[in-house]
């Protein structure tokens, strides 16, 4: 009995949402009595045992060029087999793009149950029940796994890291993935160093801003904050910003620490997207805009005039100014 | 090509949400149900323009749900050839997915297209367990989907950009925004669609791997703590020192 985390990374880097699912696995494998074992696969650029902190003993690393692209169906196989060769009774992975897709995979392979968007650590009082969300964050469903082996794929920003632990031991895992299901001929990354669905802080504008030209302040804010910069879906439709930054129901859902909504009415399919964030700050000149109802703090004012006051008033307090 | 296209039901956006039976079922009272805006704008939209590119293609639908399913699916086949309803209400996305592989075994489909994920239960599970149970390659979250003989080329969403890639047919989609153009279906395919084939079928035995145990609605929020305009330092403040947001 173990509990394996998939450990999802990008150019040789771990994504930060695993980071989360390392802390949360971790704390599983403790509530249930075991250990936490982690799974990588592909070229790693940076020190595998160093993930100890975040509370795994163990790391298998399937170091093989032939993994350096994500593909489900190859993926799928090497997990399935780690958790068979390290009697996982749980797998956790982050439910972030790869996950998506992996996680599926896995439970079909292997007969397990999933839960995925989980959202908190299970209740094994009455059989094993995970707590995850749904209906763009308007419900959560408790959900309970009937089978023997469980998956977990936990909502990134729903679990906070937690570091402390000693070194994990590494070891080589010898696999033969044959050749991939899918081939991966180009990655196009957007600008902009925060990437929008790993953020801890998101400023997002709406048609408030009147133009693309007035930009500039909304990305000077999110500079200072250093956060990932967003939008209303009509903003991205006129073209005024990059479709990658297009928050929603039928944009990205995404659900940082902070989410900072400027010159957005707030409609149902606009908040679909947004109201997982733990906090939400809103401005906006007109004192009935919808939004206001799901923010935690406000401001009813002028955006232009609003909006560099914050950012001046944050790098003060920063101190680079 | 024969490309199956699976369809789901969900509440209207705007629908309210709440449950009964000791919050273990949704409360279906007054909610408006719509064809899944992911299996229908992205999926079954991808489908025909494929379709209007290469007359020979088929498109077929599938649906895992009661009877109360068929008006939806019935709407869908405005846009399709063929549906097929696999008579089950089903207990979780195991179940449904069961269905749709043993469906898309026996029809020798080339492309099985599903929604990113259903707008209420928001698994984005089914395709890439269908994918699993066919053994065969999975693309999820897809913008853009191209075939040329029997090479599918499609750009996938990656954490702050997209990917493009290259598989063999047969394969498992699952499609998002960016995948079609935005068009709504003529009445004249709404009045054709009425006579289409509708089979209705048995479902396969397929255990369900998991159950709900409850339902319920996250806390409501306190309520939004104004801050004068002329007072931006005190938000600041907020966010820094009582929000603890940065
Ligand atoms: C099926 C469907 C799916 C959709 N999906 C999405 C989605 O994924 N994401 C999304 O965002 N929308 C989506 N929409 C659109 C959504 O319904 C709204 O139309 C949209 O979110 C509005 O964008 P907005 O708030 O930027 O613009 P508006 O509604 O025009 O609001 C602009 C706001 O700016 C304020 N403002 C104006 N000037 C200033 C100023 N100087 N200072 C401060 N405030 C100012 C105004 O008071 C107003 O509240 C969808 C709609 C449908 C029907
Ligand atoms: N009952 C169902 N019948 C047919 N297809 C479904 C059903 N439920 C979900 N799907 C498909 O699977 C996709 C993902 O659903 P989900 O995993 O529930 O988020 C949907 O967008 C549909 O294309």
């Amino acid at each position: 009995m173990s509990v394996l985390i998939y450990i999802d990374t990008a150019d040789g880097h771990v994504k930060k949402s695993s980071l989360e699912a390392i802390s949360y696995g971790a704390a599983v494998a403790a509530q249930l009595g075991t250990t936490a074992e982690g799974f990588v696969a592909g070229p790693v650029s940076e020190d595998l045992a160093a993930l100890g902190q975040y509370g795994v003993t163990a790391i298998h690393h399937a170091d093989d060029a032939a993994l350096a692209h994500f593909d489900a169906k190859m993926f799928a196989k090497l997990v399935a087999d780690a958790a068979g060769s390290t009697g996982a009774t749980v797998v956790v992975l982050s439910n972030n793009v790869n996950g998506k897709a992996l996680s599926p995979r896995l439970s079909a392979r292997l007969k397990a149950g999933l839960i995925a968007r989980a959202v908190a650590r299970p209740d094994t009082s009455n059989g094993f029940v995970v707590r995850r969300n749904g209906c763009s964050g308007k419900a959560y469903a408790d959900i309970k796994v009937n089978s023997d082996i469980k998956i977990i794929a936990l909502n990134p920003n729903a679990y906070a890291v937690k570091t402390g632990g000693a070194a994990a031991a590494v070891t080589k895992m010898a696999v033969s993935p044959g050749a991939p299901s899918v081939k991966v001929t180009n990655t196009s990354k957007a600008s902009g160093d925060v990437v929008l669905t790993e953020a801890e802080i998101v400023v997002s504008a709406g048609r408030g801003m009147k133009g693309p030209e007035n930009w500039g302040i909304v990305e000077d804010l999110a500079k200072a904050l250093h956060a990932a910069t967003a939008c209303s879906r009509p903003v991205a439709d006129a073209h005024w910003r990059p479709h990658n930054e297009h928050v929603g129901q039928t944009g990205f859902a995404i659900a940082p620490n902070l989410y900072i909504a400027i010159g957005i009415s707030g409609a149902i399919q606009h908040l679909a997207g947004v109201n997982r964030s733990k906090v939400i700050v809103v401005i906006n000149k007109d004192p009935e805009a919808p939004f206001f109802k799901a923010a935690d703090y406000g401001i009813v004012g002028d955006a232009f005039e609003v909006v560099p006051q914050m950012t001046a008033a944050i790098k003060k307090l920063k101190g680079t100014a | 090509m024969k490309i199956l296209v699976c369809i789901s039901k969900t509440p209207d956006t705007t629908a309210k949400i709440a449950f009964t039976d000791n919050n273990t079922k949704f409360d279906a009272n007054g909610v408006q149900w719509i064809i899944n805006p992911y299996d229908e704008w992205y999926a079954l939209v991808r489908a025909i323009e494929l379709k209007e590119a290469d007359a020979s293609t088929v498109i077929h639908l599938i649906t895992v749900g009661a009877a109360d399913t068929e008006p939806i699916i019935r709407k869908a086949l405005a846009g399709g050839d063929e549906a097929i309803r696999v008579n089950l209400d089903s207990q979780d996305s195991f179940q449904v997915a069961s269905q749709i592989a043993a469906i898309a075994k026996e029809g020798g489909y080339d492309l099985v297209l599903a929604g990113k994920e259903t707008i209420d239960y928001n698994g984005a599970s089914i395709g890439g367990m269908v994918a699993e149970l066919l053994d065969q390659p999975f693309i999820s979250l897809a913008t853009k989907l191209d075939i040329a003989g029997t090479t599918a080329t499609v750009n996938r969403e990656i954490e702050g950009g997209e990917e493009t890639c290259e598989a063999s047919l047969p394969l498992v989609i699952s499609c998002q925004k960016g995948m079609s153009e935005a068009r709504i279906p003529n009445m004249r395919g709404i009045m054709a669609a009425r006579t289409k084939p509708l089979k209705v079928v048995d479902p396969v035995a397929a255990d369900a791997l998991t159950s709900v145990a409850g339902f319920g609605l996250p806390p409501a929020k306190a309520g939004v703590k104004l801050v004068a305009p002329d007072n931006v330092d005190e938000l600041v403040r907020l966010l820094h020192e009582e929000a603890k947001a940065f």
